[in-house]
């Protein structure tokens, strides 16, 4: 990566995130720094300055004011009105974590909110965040203007709830990574950035959660790409030093004594981290924070995973007693059903289930995944 | 070059093809994994090739929908289950000529299925509209 390239990257936000501090509407700002970019690329060639921050910083914020001065920009957009700097210095972290709040604003759809925050927050390009999204970088550009103006339109001196920032990082980690961006990767990085900013357990709790998701990774597909279930992952491959920082993570969180749902959901993961094999694990202590979990978020997918708990705990028809209590509309249900009814014996009404799970499956991995389920179960209930 | 759009359809062509008539929820395991490995190594030679553009697997659950009128809600039909004629998915290709493009979708329809014997599946075939060509006179 060459200088200016990290620049863009590591600098682009936080300087943009100064201006918006300043009191410069979104858009208007973030002009403002592309500009200065360009500026740098021009003069930095021969040599970097001492503070490419700092320089970066005035740079952004005359162009902004010869904007403001020379009218233009009010034809284009309404401006907020321009402060004049503070006195201090500049850290750049304040600015950072306000960015993150106001692009993740609640007025903004998620999808919305991670578009705008690899953008302004993370740095990355529109052509990377299309690329990650499989769509037209045009239809990406207007995606992120529009979240732009409609955040224009809020006073943006009132930044969204932490709640909402968790729950942007958490959609773009699962976003996954299709193109050439890792989002997962970027989420973690972002919620990293966070965390080193605020103590809340919350945000600890999430990263710990994506840390520990995270380290199973390269055990989760097989080298011709197909999805490999929990119970079945090779957990050699799972990457121990993530875990170990997750759970560390995740235990300087939990003695705060705050609970929160992330903090839940990444105890969890810990429990699954912690067993040497699929059978060794604490499946008592798991249903314990799936109780915590349905307390502190009672959702039905919460619900769900829950039933598959208490069918580890208490036995496959406890656990399809469990399921019955859950919408049908839940994704996974008939996957889940196929699972317990495969465990109580039934294989003919198991495949039967997981070639109905296959063909409401959302996604080509997991069809993938649930037609190899039934078919085995129909080779196993085919041969004598 | 021309750009065609392979469908797979879930029921279709001329006449049953051969061997579709298993699910592939009953085949061996091992079946299946062959037959999706040879879809992502057709999809990567052609990419290798350079006449690859995209391939889209679709949910099995379509509904059709049409205008309701002046303010009043779409008129919806379905969700149909395999009951009718849907659209598998597709593989789009950029191609030099019509004879590629067959060549393409044989290949494709040669997939491995049941007892590892090609599907013979059928594939519609069908060119995307060019751009006008400059006309003198």
């Amino acid at each position: 990566m060459s200088a200016l390239d990290g620049a863009v990257k590591e600098l682009g936000p936080r300087v943009l995130g100064v201006l918006v501090r300043r009191g410069v509407d979104f858009a208007s700002a973030e002009d403002a720094v592309q500009e200065a970019l360009v500026a740098a690329h021009q003069h930095w060639q021969e040599q970097l300055p001492d503070d490419p921050f700092a320089w970066l910083v005035t740079a952004a914020w005359r162009r902004h004011l010869d904007a403001v001065r020379s009218g233009t920009a009010r034809r284009r957009r309404e401006i907020a009105d321009s402060v004049d700097p503070g006195p201090g210095p500049v850290t750049g972290t304040d600015e950072t974590l306000l960015l993150l709040f106001l692009a993740c604003h609640p007025t903004l759809s998620g999808p919305s909110a991670v578009a705008l925050t690899l953008r302004a927050v993370g740095g990355l390009t529109t052509r990377q965040i299309a690329s990650a999204y499989l769509v037209p970088e045009a239809t990406m550009a207007q995606r992120i203007t529009r979240a732009k103006r409609t955040l224009s339109r809020e006073r943006l001196t009132v930044p969204g709830e932490l709640g909402d920032v968790l729950r942007v990082l958490y959609l773009m980690y699962n976003e996954g990574h299709t193109g050439e961006v890792d989002l997962a990767h970027e989420a973690i990085r972002l919620t990293r950035q966070l965390a080193a900013a605020t103590s809340e357990p919350e945000v600890a709790g999430l990263l710990a959660l994506m840390l520990l998701h995270h380290a199973r990774r390269p055990a989760r597909w097989t080298a011709e790409g197909a999805l490999v279930g929990l119970a079945e992952q090779d957990r050699s491959r799972w990457d121990t030093t993530l875990v170990a920082e997750g759970i560390e993570i995740l235990q300087a969180a939990l003695s705060r004594d705050r609970l929160g749902e992330f903090q839940a959901q990444a105890a969890i993961a810990a429990l699954h981290a912690d067993a040497p094999g699929a059978r060794e694990t604490d499946w008592p202590q798991i249903l314990e924070w799936y109780d915590e979990l349905l307390r502190l978020a009672p959702t039905p997918v919460v619900e769900l995973n829950r039933a598959v708990a208490v069918g580890e705990v208490d036995g496959p028809m406890a656990g399809l007693a469990a399921v019955a209590a859950v919408p049908e509309t839940v994704p996974r249900h008939t996957a889940v059903r196929a699972y317990l009814h495969e465990r109580a014996g039934d294989h003919v009404l198991a495949q039967h289930l997981y070639a109905a799970a296959a063909r409401a499956a959302a996604s080509e991995a997991e069809r993938d995944h649930l037609t190899r389920q039934a078919a085995r179960l129909h080779t196993l209930t085919a041969s004598p | 070059m021309t750009k065609y759009l392979l469908l797979k359809h879930y029921r279709g062509g001329p006449q049953p093809a051969t061997g579709e008539d298993i699910p592939m929820d009953q085949w061996d395991p091992q079946e299946v994994t062959d037959h999706i490995g040879f879809m992502g190594h057709l999809a990567a030679s052609l990419r290798e090739q350079g006449e690859f553009v995209s391939a889209q697997a679709l949910s099995p659950d379509g509904t059709f929908v049409r205008f309701g009128g002046e303010g009043k809600a779409p008129v919806t039909d379905g969700p149909f289950a395999e009951t009718k004629d849907l659209v598998a998915g597709w593989m789009c290709i950029d191609v030099e000529s019509r004879e590629r493009a067959h060549e393409v979708a044989a290949v494709l329809s040669s997939a491995p299925g049941a007892g590892s014997r090609p599907l013979y599946e059928w594939i519609e075939v069908r060119a995307f509209l060019d751009n006008p060509p400059e006309i003198d006179g």
